[in-house]
């Protein structure tokens, strides 16, 4: 591409004259077709503009003009309710967050372990390679919501000495255990796509299976599945909100005692912004992250 | 001054460094220029600019008559008219050998499937390929599979074919099958500039031999004078290395 940093002989590094742009003069047709380019893009991006408002315009008119939309108004957006709704809500937001990073980092053990055990292929490790299986198998099969509640509701029941019964711990237990089956495939298709050359090229160093993961595999796969991996958190910040079934005082409980108070469901939509607030920054921070590895590929 | 492919004062930088630095040159119908030169040299960012692959950042560069650098050119319809042939011959490895050979013609240049297929076969036998037109790439030798990519190139008819360095993956045993393809190419009338390191066979094939240095365009002559005579020091002192070195 263009890099409009560079101008003309100016920066010529004087160390090494050969790796500068010395000698070029920007020619007259260079500079007309950077004015060219300049109008063009200037175009582009004015009929970027005047669709994205049209869109719009054209949706809330949409919505605005239904016949329920005054009855909707009155129980969505009522800015008395959503005052009166948003401290509490915004309170029972912080044990999301709070349940979210204790839970991701766990998630994080939890999903390489498994990917590790997964990969493991020596015969002896038969036995810990098929719970692998079997685990992943299980709790990406059943749908998060029930982990959540066979977990909040069946682990205390056991009675166990040193069993956590507070709903927020057990929340996160629930959590990872769902989250963690499929953070396991995210690794593990990572770990599988490092081509074999480089285990083969680690191996006749003399590294070990381990040190070969360790060393060389590993690096590479987690890299490349940082994107998914923060897709997958995203989708967990969301599903804190699941914990709300068993009890704990979140946003999403927050604002159904709000909303069953008044029969108004804005506080509904507070704990809705509250929650796109949160995932809006990280999905910017994966979008940032894969442009990134795609400018270092050279694309 | 009217020659097929123009290339005119062309620049192209990389971050603070020029690749390319002010080249001239000037390629006719018919004709094979091969480009000399260290690696590193600008070669292949030439090729890479004449196909739109990267911008210019000086300079314009025509195919026939009209300026396929303008900003307002649509670069798809510069390239159907331009083939290309890679290095690591870059074929389509979830794709046959056919598919790889007939999905430009069919999705690009609108020919029908059964003409496209028929198309190809006949590249295929032409070019000593029967029989492989059902097989992925990963069942070809080094040099099938460029023959492959040179066909793919050649389906969709371009006016002018590009190949960079397409024998430098190859071992040497295999190095003589595409040279081959090339050479025929030229008898059949094909213009092309080749990115080359085969100083022998630049030197057979060659209407015009082009030494680059550091991204200028040093010396260009006729094979004979290039490879025989050189004026410039440089150029001798490249052709000295890289045929001594042939010697060992």
């Amino acid at each position: 591409m263009n890099d409009p940093s560079i101008e003309p002989g100016g920066t010529s590094t004087a160390e090494d004259p050969a790796a500068s742009t010395a000698g070029w003069a920007k020619s007259e047709r260079q500079r007309e077709r950077e004015r060219l380019r300049r109008r063009m893009d200037l175009r582009s991006s004015s009929v970027a503009t005047v669709s994205t408002i049209v869109f719009f315009v054209l949706v809330i008119w949409l919505v605005t003009a239904s016949p329920g939309w005054p009855r909707v108004k009155e129980t969505f957006f009522d800015l008395g309710q959503f005052t009166d709704a948003f401290p509490d809500v915004l309170r029972g937001f912080l044990l999301n967050i709070k349940i979210f990073l204790i839970a991701e980092p766990l998630i994080l053990i939890v999903g390489l372990v498994v990917a590790l055990v997964r990969n493991l292929h020596a015969p002896v490790f038969f036995p810990l390679r098929s719970l692998a299986v079997l685990y992943t198998d299980v709790f990406r099969g059943v749908p998060t919501i029930l982990v959540i509640y066979l977990v909040g509701f069946g682990l205390p029941a056991l009675r166990l000495q040193g069993m956590p019964s507070d709903f927020a711990t057990l929340g996160v237990i629930a959590l990872t255990l769902s989250y963690g089956a499929y953070v396991a495939e995210v690794f593990r298709s990572g770990i599988e796509s490092v081509h074999p050359s480089q285990r083969a090229a680690a191996r006749s160093l003399g590294l070990t299976h381990g040190q070969t993961m360790r060393f060389v595999v590993l690096p590479q796969a987690v890299r490349r599945v940082v994107p998914p991996l923060l897709n997958d958190f995203v989708s967990l910040q969301k599903d804190t909100a699941l914990v709300a079934t068993i009890g704990p005082l979140e946003a999403l409980r927050q604002a159904q005692i709000h909303a069953a108070e008044t029969f108004n469901y804005t506080p509904y939509l507070a704990a809705a912004l509250l929650f796109i607030l949160l995932t809006i920054p990280m999905a910017r921070f994966t979008d940032y992250l894969s442009a990134r590895s795609q400018r270092r590929r050279g694309m | 001054m009217s020659g097929l492919l123009e290339i005119e004062g062309v620049w192209k930088h990389y971050h603070r460094h020029s690749v390319l630095r002010g080249i001239d040159l000037s390629v006719d119908s018919h004709e094979v220029v091969c480009l000399i030169g260290a690696s590193g040299s600008g070669k292949s960012t030439l090729l890479r600019c004449v196909n739109l692959l990267e911008t210019v950042d000086d300079g314009a560069i025509r195919l026939d008559g009209t300026e396929i650098t303008d900003v307002r050119a649509n670069p798809d319809d510069v390239r159907k008219r331009i083939g290309m042939v890679f290095q690591s011959y870059n074929l389509f490895p979830y794709m046959t050998v056919l598919d790889n050979i007939t999905l430009a013609p069919r999705k690009v240049h609108g020919v029908g499937r059964a003409q496209a297929e028929e198309q190809a076969r006949e590249l295929l036998s032409r070019f000593g390929l029967d029989g492989r037109a059902a097989a992925y790439p990963d069942r070809l030798s080094g040099g099938q599979q460029q023959r492959v990519a040179i066909i793919r190139a050649l389906a969709t008819r371009p006016r002018l074919l590009l190949l960079d360095e397409v024998t430098s993956a190859l071992d040497p045993a295999l190095v003589a099958e595409v040279l081959e393809i090339i050479r025929e190419l030229k008898e059949s009338g094909m213009t092309m500039i080749l990115a080359t390191h085969e100083m022998g066979f630049a030197r057979d094939i060659a209407d015009k031999v082009c030494f680059l240095s550091e991204g200028v365009l040093l010396e260009q002559g006729t094979a004979e004078q290039i490879f025989t005579d050189p004026r410039e020091p440089r150029t001798r002192e490249f052709l000295r290395r890289v045929l001594g070195a042939r010697r060992i």
